[in-house]
Order: C-alpha cells, then sequence, then structure tokens
C-alpha cells in the first residue's frame, strides 16, 4: 500500500494545469479528490510518473442555471453538490445521488469531474449523468470541446476525453414540469459502491411517457443506456404494469461482472428490480 | 492523601481514562515510534499459495541506491522457527511452524519470501518489484476437509493426509446408541466460515540491538508483550530472556490476533543485530489480511437427537478444522479444547461425542480470534437445537428451556474434560429476553405479516462461553505449555500516590479504568490517586497478557488480592502506632481504627507516609507498601445470556433487515457497565458481522479474494441496529469480585442469533438452514426454491 515514487505539482488554473498536462504527455494524471487514483496507486495498479493537482481550483468551481441546463464546476465536491440548493432545486437526483456516495470524509473530498472522468464501472453518478442526458465540457490546450454523456463511457476506466483534456463542467438538465429523475442502488457491503444501481429520467406529458432514459452501473464493465427498457416504457401510461413491463427489459442488452459478492444472475436480476424502483420514483415525481 | 471518604467507584458508569489521549491523536501506536537510525523493511511476499523456490535474486534491489540491505529466508536459519505453545491434543512429530521466511518451499499467498532494508519505507517497498523469484507452483488445497482426501496435496513431509491432529471428547458408544435408537435426529453440515480480525491498527515490530549489551528492545503491538519476550528469547533465538526487552505501545485493537508470535518480531531483531541499527516494520492492510492470523474455518457435520416433547438425547459431531499452512501459537488448543469441550452450550445433553480434524491448509494461519472456539461452538449447538426445533414444529424458546442445565446443578460438569460450569442460571435470562423483545406479541405480528407476503424472522441463542482463562493446571492438562496466571503489584508511594503494574494490558477495553476503579475501592483511596501501569516487560511483574476475557477475573483479582495484603499491612502498623492489638483494627473509608475506638485512627494516608519513610518501623516489618500477587484461578467463569434478533427478509432482493436485537448478558457482577456495554456493542457487531457480510475466501488457487477493505465486508455503524442491553446478574464464585468478563460474550451469542432470523424468516420457501454469511444472493436464491 505504498505508491511507486511520482512528482507532485500545483496547478492554480486550468490553463495552467493544461500546461503541465502537455509538458508531462502520458506519464501525467490528474488529481482532484483522489478517492479513486490514490487507492489504485498504493496498490500500484496505477502508478503515473506525475499528479498534477487540480482540486480546489476556482475555475473548475461553481453551481449555476443558466435556462433550461444546470451547470456544475468539476471541482464541485460531492458534499457541496449534495447541499446546494441551487442542485437540489434544478435537478434533485444528482444531489441525492452524491449525497449517498461513501461518508462525510469521501464526500468532502471526492468530486463530481473526478467521478465521470474515472468512469469506475461502480461509480453512482456515471449513471446518473447518462440518465439525465447530461454534458461535458471539456478544455485543452486547443480550446474547448462538449462531449454528450453518451459518447463519454467508453469501456472500464476509459471515457471520450483525450489525455490532453480537462473535464471542467457538467452539464445536466433543469427538470421541468412533468420530469422526474431518481437514482436506485444495491450497495456493496464492503465498498458501498453500486453492486447494482440504476437511474432513470421520465418525462410525462397529458398522461403518457413521451421521453425516458435508463441507465445502469455496477452490473458491467461500465454505465450503460438501456435502450430496450426506455422503449417499453415510451407511449405508456407510466403505470404499475408498465414499469414492470419496461423493468422487465432492463439489462436485456449488457455486458455483466460477476465476483464473490454477486454473481452475474444475480446481477441480472436485481438490475430490473432496481430499475422498476428508480422508474417508479422518477414517474411519481413527474406526475406531482 | 487525607481521610475524606471516598465515593464508590465499582458499578459506576465512568468515561474511560484511556480516551482524551487516543481521541485526541495523543496516542503512541507503533508507528508512532521513531528511533534514530532506524530503517524501513518492506517484505516480498509469495504469490503463490504452494511452490517450491527455485532461485531468488536480489542483487537488483540491493544495488538500489538507499537499500540497505537484502534477506532470504536461508540468511535466517542460525535461529529456530516459531514455537508454538499449544500443541493440545497429542503430537507425533508433526507440529510445523513458520520459520521468519520461508526458505525452499512457500505454502500460503503472502508467506514472507525476503526482506528488503532501507533508508525509508517507499525504498524498501520500491526495491521489492526489483527482486527475482523462480518458483516452481505445486498443488494446492484450502478446504480443512479435502486437504484429508486421498490425493490432496501435501503440506508437510511429517504431517500424512495434511493432519495436525486428531482429537475427540465425550462418549462415543452411548452416543452412537442415543441417535440410534431416537425418536428424531436432525443433521446438518455447518460450515463456520474463514474471518479476518481486522484490527484498526494492523500490526509490526520494531527492533533495537545494542551491541555493547547484547540487549534487544521490541516494539511491537501486542497483547501479551511477557510472553513475546519469553518465546523470542527461549524458544526462537536461544539468548536469555534478560537480553530481550518488549514494549507494546497502544495497540489499537486485536480481537486476538496480537497474541501471538510473529515471523516479523525474528527478522526485525535478527536484522537490527545484523546490521547495527533499528528495523521498523508495519504491516499495511493487505499485508495484515494476506499474512496474519484469520479465524474460525470449521466445516462441521453434526447430528442431534432426540425426543418428540424436545428433550434432546444426543449429539455427534465431527469437523475439520483449517489451520493454515503452519501452526500458530495457540492454534491447537483453540480447534479442540476451547471448542469441543463446551459444545454441549447451554444444554444438559446425555450423550455427547465430538472429533475434531485439524489440518494443514494453503491458508494463512488460523488461531484465536475473538472468542476462539467458543463462537463455533456456540453457532453449532444453537443452530442445531434450532433446526431440532424447527423438525418438531415447537417454538425454539421453548425446546432451549426444556434442555437448559437446571440452576440447582451447578457447579455442572458436562462430561466433556472442561472444569465445572461455576454458576448459571439461564431461564431468567431467556425469560427477560423473551419479555424484552416482546415475544408473544412478535410471533403474531409474523403470523399477519406472513399472510401479507411478507418475512419477518426472529432468532433466539442462548449461549454460555469460558472466560477468566485459565487455572493453569488444567490447561497444561490440555496441553498449554506455559502459566495463565496473572500478576499484579500494589504499592503506597510516599505521597499516598498508588501504583499499579500488571501483566495484563488493554488493547482497546479499558482496563486502565476498570482497574482503577476496583483498586481504588479495595483501599478506599480516591480514583484518580491509582495510577496503571502496563505493556512494558521492563518495569511490569511477568505476566501472560490479554485474550480469553481474562484481564478482569484473572489480573484484576491479583490486583484486589495485592490490594488486601497492602491492608493487612497497614492494619499492622497502624496497630503499632496506637499500641493496639493488630485483629483488632478495621480498615474502612481510608481509616484504619481500632475496634470500638473510632477515635483511635490513622489515616492511610498517614501509614502510607510512615511506610515509605521508614524510620521508625516495628521489629520484623520492612518499609513501604507493596506486595505483588501472582493469582491462579481455581476455576474458569462461564457467562452467558440469551439473545434474540428480529429480522425482516425482502425476497424480491434477498436483503436482510435487522430490525431489532435485544441482548441479556449475564457477565457476573459489572464493574463498569459503560465499559461492558462497549465491549458487549463491539462483539454483537463482530458476530453480526459474521452472520451477514464477512467471509475470507480463497479460491482454489489459494489466491485471498477478499483481501482488501473494498471486499472484506466489515460493518459499518449504518449497517447496524440500535443493540437493546440489559443484564441479569449471577456473580462468579470464582473469584472475590464476582466478575465472569465481558470482551467475547457478544460476538458469542450473536452470529446464531442472526441466522436462526433469517432462517426462520425463510421457513416459508423450506430452508432449514443456511450457511454464514447470509448474504442478498443466497437468501434471493433462497427464496426461489
Amino acid at each position: 500500500m505504498i505508491p511507486a515514487a511520482f512528482q507532485y505539482v500545483k496547478a492554480n488554473s486550468v490553463a495552467e494545469a493544461l500546461v503541465l498536462l502537455q509538458q508531462h504527455g502520458e506519464d501525467a494524471k490528474l488529481v482532484a479528490g483522489g478517492h479513486s487514483l490514490i487507492p489504485a496507486m498504493k496498490l500500484r495498479l496505477s502508478q503515473p510518473s506525475v499528479l498534477i493537482d487540480i482540486a480546489g481550483m476556482a475555475d473548475l468551481k461553481g453551481i449555476a442555471v443558466n435556462g433550461a441546463e444546470l451547470t456544475i464546476g468539476a471541482g464541485e465536491t460531492y458534499h457541496a453538490i449534495a447541499t446546494s440548493a441551487t442542485v437540489k432545486h434544478a435537478c434533485g437526483v444528482v444531489a441525492a445521488c452524491v449525497g449517498q456516495i461513501g461518508d462525510i470524509q469521501v464526500r468532502n473530498c471526492g468530486t463530481i469531474g473526478g467521478a465521470l472522468a474515472h468512469s469506475d464501472p461502480a461509480a453512482d453518478l456515471t449513471a446518473v449523468f447518462l440518465a439525465l442526458g447530461g454534458k461535458v465540457t471539456a478544455q485543452s490546450a486547443n480550446g474547448s470541446r462538449q462531449i454528450a454523456a453518451d459518447d463519454l463511457f467508453v469501456s472500464m476506466l476509459t471515457t471520450a476525453l483525450d489525455s490532453g483534456e480537462i473535464l471542467a463542467q457538467v452539464h445536466v438538465p433543469v427538470l421541468q414540469k412533468g420530469q422526474g429523475a431518481a437514482y436506485a442502488k444495491l450497495k456493496h457491503p464492503a465498498s458501498r459502491y453500486a453492486i447494482v444501481g440504476v437511474a432513470a429520467m421520465v418525462t410525462i406529458s397529458n398522461g403518457v411517457v413521451t421521453a425516458a432514459r435508463v441507465a445502469v452501473t455496477g452490473a458491467g464493465p461500465q454505465a450503460v443506456r438501456q435502450a430496450s427498457c426506455e422503449n417499453a416504457l415510451i407511449g405508456s401510461s407510466g403505470d404499475a404494469a408498465a414499469v414492470k413491463a419496461a423493468a422487465a427489459k432492463a439489462g436485456d442488452d449488457m455486458d455483466y461482472l460477476g465476483d464473490i459478492h454477486a454473481s452475474e444472475e444475480y446481477r441480472r436480476a436485481m438490475v430490473q428490480v432496481y430499475a422498476a424502483r428508480a422508474l417508479n420514483e422518477a414517474i411519481a415525481q413527474a406526475r406531482a | 492523601m487525607t481521610s475524606e471518604t471516598t465515593t464508590p467507584m465499582i458499578g459506576r458508569a465512568i468515561k474511560r481514562r484511556e480516551d482524551p489521549k487516543l481521541i485526541t491523536g495523543q496516542g503512541n501506536f507503533l508507528d508512532d515510534v521513531k528511533l534514530n537510525g532506524m530503517t524501513h523493511a518492506a517484505v516480498l511476499r509469495s504469490p503463490y499459495a504452494h511452490a517450491r523456490i527455485l532461485s531468488i535474486d536480489t542483487q537488483k534491489a540491493a544495488a538500489l541506491p538507499g537499500v540497505v540491505a537484502v534477506f532470504v529466508g536461508k540468511d535466517l536459519l542460525d535461529v529456530n522457527p516459531l514455537p508454538c505453545a499449544w500443541p493440545a491434543g497429542g503430537f507425533k512429530n508433526n507440529m510445523n511452524t513458520p520459520r521468519a521466511m520461508a526458505v525452499d518451499v512457500v505454502r500460503f499467498v503472502g508467506e514472507a519470501v525476503a526482506v528488503v532494508i532501507a533508508e525509508d519505507r517507499f525504498i524498501a517497498r520500491d526495491a521489492i518489484d526489483l527482486i527475482d523469484v523462480d518458483y516452481e507452483p505445486l498443488a494446492v488445497v484450502v478446504d480443512p476437509e479435502k486437504a484429508t482426501q486421498p490425493g490432496a496435496p501435501q503440506l508437510h513431509e511429517n504431517a500424512p493426509n495434511n493432519v495436525v491432529v486428531e482429537w475427540s471428547a465425550g462418549n462415543r458408544e452411548g452416543t452412537n446408541r442415543a441417535v440410534a435408537s431416537a425418536d428424531v435426529v436432525v443433521k446438518e453440515r455447518i460450515i463456520n466460515q474463514r474471518l479476518m480480525a481486522t484490527p484498526m491498527e494492523t500490526r509490526g515490530s520494531i527492533a533495537r540491538y545494542e551491541s555493547s549489551t547484547n540487549e534487544f528492545t521490541l516494539w511491537t503491538s501486542s497483547q501479551a508483550p511477557h510472553v513475546m519476550r519469553l518465546l523470542l528469547t527461549a524458544f526462537v533465538f536461544g539468548i536469555p530472556e534478560t537480553k530481550l526487552r518488549v514494549i507494546a505501545p497502544n495497540v489499537g485493537g486485536g480481537f486476538g490476533q496480537k497474541i501471538f508470535v510473529y515471523p516479523d518480531m525474528v527478522f526485525c531483531m535478527w536484522i537490527s543485530r545484523k546490521i547495527g541499527r533499528p528495523v521498523k516494520f508495519v504491516e499495511d492492510r493487505s499485508e495484515n489480511f494476506k499474512s496474519s492470523t484469520h479465524g474460525r474455518d470449521h466445516v462441521t457435520d453434526v447430528e442431534l437427537s432426540g425426543t418428540r416433547d424436545g428433550h434432546i438425547t444426543g449429539l455427534r459431531v465431527k469437523t475439520y478444522a483449517g489451520l493454515g499452512a503452519y501452526l500458530s501459537t495457540i492454534a491447537p488448543g483453540v480447534a479442540t479444547t476451547l471448542y469441543g469441550r463446551i459444545i454441549t452450550g447451554v444444554y444438559k445433553i446425555p450423550n455427547v461425542s465430538i472429533d475434531v480434524i485439524a489440518t494443514y491448509t494453503n491458508t494463512a494461519m488460523v488461531d484465536a480470534y475473538r472468542g476462539a472456539g467458543r463462537p463455533e461452538a456456540s453457532y453449532l449447538i444453537e443452530r442445531i437445537v434450532d433446526r431440532f426445533a424447527a423438525e418438531l414444529g415447537m417454538d425454539p424458546a421453548e425446546v432451549r428451556r426444556r434442555n437448559f442445565i437446571p440452576p440447582t446443578e451447578f457447579p455442572y460438569d458436562n462430561g466433556l474434560g472442561l472444569l465445572p460450569y461455576d454458576s448459571g442460571n439461564y431461564a431468567p435470562a431467556l425469560d427477560k429476553a423473551l419479555a424484552n423483545v416482546g415475544y408473544a406479541d412478535l410471533r403474531k405480528e409474523q403470523a399477519t405479516l406472513r399472510a401479507q407476503g411478507r418475512y419477518l424472522g426472529i432468532g433466539i441463542s442462548s449461549y454460555v462461553e469460558i472466560c477468566g482463562v485459565a487455572p493453569t493446571a488444567w490447561a497444561n492438562g490440555q496441553g498449554w505449555g506455559a502459566g495463565l496466571w496473572e500478576s499484579a503489584n500494589v504499592r503506597i508511594h510516599l505521597t499516598g500516590q498508588v501504583v499499579v503494574t500488571t501483566g495484563s494490558l488493554p488493547h482497546g477495553q479499558g482496563v486502565e479504568t476498570t482497574f482503577a476503579q476496583i483498586v481504588a475501592d479495595e483501599l478506599g483511596v480516591p480514583y484518580d490517586s491509582v495510577l496503571i501501569e502496563h505493556s512494558d516487560t521492563a518495569g511490569t511483574p511477568f505476566g501472560y497478557g490479554t485474550y480469553g476475557s481474562r484481564s478482569l477475573a484473572v489480573g484484576g483479582t491479583a490486583m484486589v488480592k495485592s490490594a488486601r495484603k497492602i491492608k493487612e499491612k497497614a492494619k499492622r502498623l497502624a496497630a503499632h502506632l496506637l499500641e493496639a492489638n493488630p485483629e483488632d483494627m478495621i480498615f474502612a473509608d481510608g481509616k484504619i481504627s481500632v475496634k470500638g475506638s473510632p477515635d483511635k485512627s490513622k489515616t492511610f494516608g498517614e501509614i502510607a507516609l510512615y511506610a515509605s519513610v521508614g524510620a521508625s518501623m516495628p521489629d520484623g516489618e520492612e518499609p513501604f507498601l507493596d506486595e505483588t500477587t501472582y493469582y491462579d484461578p481455581p476455576n474458569c467463569t462461564f457467562p452467558f445470556g440469551t439473545h434474540i434478533s428480529v429480522v425482516e427478509v425482502f425476497p424480491d432482493t434477498g436483503a436482510v433487515e435487522v430490525k431489532r436485537y435485544v441482548a441479556v448478558d449475564d457477565v457476573g457482577n459489572i464493574i463498569n457497565p459503560r465499559i461492558v456495554h462497549g465491549q458487549l456493542h463491539g462483539g454483537i457487531a463482530q458476530g453480526m458481522a459474521q452472520a451477514l457480510f464477512e467471509n475470507a475466501v480463497y479460491d482454489d488457487n489459494g489466491q485471498l479474494l477478499a483481501g482488501t477493505l473494498m471486499d472484506y465486508a466489515i460493518p459499518n455503524a449504518g449497517m447496524l441496529p440500535d443493540f437493546e442491553i440489559s443484564h441479569t446478574v449471577t456473580p462468579s464464585p470464582v473469584n472475590p469480585l464476582g466478575v465472569k468478563g465481558a470482551g467475547e460474550a457478544g460476538t458469542i451469542g450473536s452470529a446464531q442469533c442472526i441466522m436462526n432470523a433469517v432462517i426462520d424468516a425463510l421457513s416459508p420457501f423450506g430452508v432449514r438452514h443456511m450457511q454464514m454469511p447470509a448474504t442478498p444472493e443466497k437468501i434471493w436464491h433462497a427464496t426461489r426454491g
């Protein structure tokens, strides 16, 4: 549990961090909360030669609503987000999700940008972000670009971010009347990560589900959308029978993991159970 | 000191005097110890569970700047393997204990193969990766039963079929007859899974050797520093005991794991002597999991016979106990005496027979872990009695009550070679627990909810255990290789302050507080004037340390006896000063007075001053008030109680919610209720964790799958219910304090309490038994038939 030697540099701005990234190339890693990277380094599963610390940086902070979009600085901690009245009001599922991650020490350090950029297979936020259809702003020496949630998670621990890019902002929709979103999770007894986590966002108009996005984390190598589950729900009334039918389709098209805590068979079953829970809660909110 | 009356301290729930230091970062744990010139060790550990070491190339590691030296097992052949101090059951030249490092063969993942010494811990760790070891992998066996079967891989040439010892107790023929002729026989295979102690502070050692005097000092996170000194000098190094001082700094939890002698103690000492500099080694968590001792690991076939009206007539048990790749310090005794001799629990069972086959497997060593043998026994009997009740369709509380050892039969001999149970009255504890939980109403609620498709379960556990270990003569008869008494010295300084030294010591229990409470009351002095010194072989009398819930019952009694000797001397001195007869003196309220003449008196402080100065002692009396006791108890103590839990299981996910946990524990007289409750809370949490969460599972290749805290599920507070704790009080007749011990009771009572509740909840699905831990996945499968 002793990491390999590394150089530590503190960046004070995104611009400075980008210069450092260019300077140190592939051997450098950005660190914010460090709650995924540092344990991996202690086990020597990750051995970056340079750590560029972007925690606490002013230009990665900020929580604001612009029209129909909630923008959260990538460096905002879980605690700041969980307790933000703006987030609770605009998109409560994000506050609720980060409010149950780890413990208070973890929430005081872990950041929303770190969680999304790391793409841990059992992270909570990845599923919520996918279900909300959010996007991220990535900055590089060449400027900035936006990456849609559907394009962000490539494979286990791998995102569409380039090595010279910094995830700077996270954007999610402000939930409107007729919309609801929820996250339901089966906690791992040791790590408290998700064995299965399902996030759902539902739009109901005139008693009919007009849009639905469902995403699963924990059960497989990365967070994934659940198209057949979504399609089964869209056009329905969102009543109990419709949720049951849609939930039965959750987990149809995805890869699974299995370990000493939960087999593939059990994870498959739990995806359906937790999909129903997330959908029921999202629909209840949408109707409220 | 003045003669004002002091408030009695025994029975008061005062806060622990240890805590302000420990919770404000002022504790001094092993890793806080830093010495001039200290070097740092890192250990290369075997990645194979069983392999021949063909070659080790340490050149590159040794050449890394900052590396002082690299050592391998062959370098340390001039010291002996670690000793096994409890060869219980009789050995036939098949006792295999580990060396400081493996020499030719590694036998479990995590066994030390090489040690790097460097200027800092980081360099030492880097150098580990530069050592090349060529291994020839060998076949592996991890299951204690499979290890005995034909064709199983053999760990040690001198142990055919990997058998450590075959041990039995009871009446085989009578039991066979009872089982064969019984109306009802229930049988189960019951597994008590392997657990890891997981003390908050991991283990380690710091050794310093002084060449001018040939003396070692060893700082180590230990529950038994005097025993470490004895074993390391007399058995491993072959040097005079006086050439080693052992210091246990603040110890951050042990749960048994820190009783034993370990390879790091040996290589830190050996290397410090070799290189002439202090050597520090502190385990990281992964190393603690892989290479320090584990607990439990039993595979048992059990049969219980009885009558249709719920009377138990026989119990037949066969257990395979995995002891790991080598024998740890007291492992054989834990799997035999501490388990098999109390297998009948709280019941009067006329015919009992138990066989234990202890085996070597390619796993970390197994030794005492909180409860040590008694949780395995208690789990087994309480599970099979519940199984019996279910078979009969009788209320499990009623079946228990019908078979309890009657209160009139104490002291009670269970016929299994144990000393007689000291005292007990089991029905009142059961009745109180049933009343506290509202049992009758709960059964009605359970029926109502079942009709609605909800699954409530109620689990009962009536346990008894062995504490205050142990009378030395009895322990010797069980193969124990030393004493089990405990020491305490009490001195009254000139200022009237009381200094107590003892071989007993805390690793989280709060005995500085408890000990000071009893000494203050015995002497009638203020609590704050009593200092308890411990944990350093320099300055404390030899003692056997802290385990087996013995600190208070044995160490505390030694203190009381020393204090009483002090009082006797104080009476003689007061009689001399008052020109009275010593037999006429009364010691009360901090004063020694003449019977019938209360105005003729001396305060204890006056006598202390007089004795400390010693200018005019009566003939035949030495100056100073200073008395030592080596107390060897006449018997163990046998705490007992009944725990009842209420759970709900949710068939859609298999989740378990523990809704209530009611415990009635009889630990004899209680010195400090706050500390006793703390011990019970922690103990229950650990037993509950075994039932629901923890599983130190190896795969078939001997890889520890639960090798980090990301996979080994110790519970946090949010995963546990409130504990509703109360007591009955049956004082122990064994010691003058009437105490029994509380450190392990919670663990011993709780695992089966939860499992009985889970299985009760699942009974509508036809479930009669389930192996621990009862994970959501297992429960989910069970509800699906």
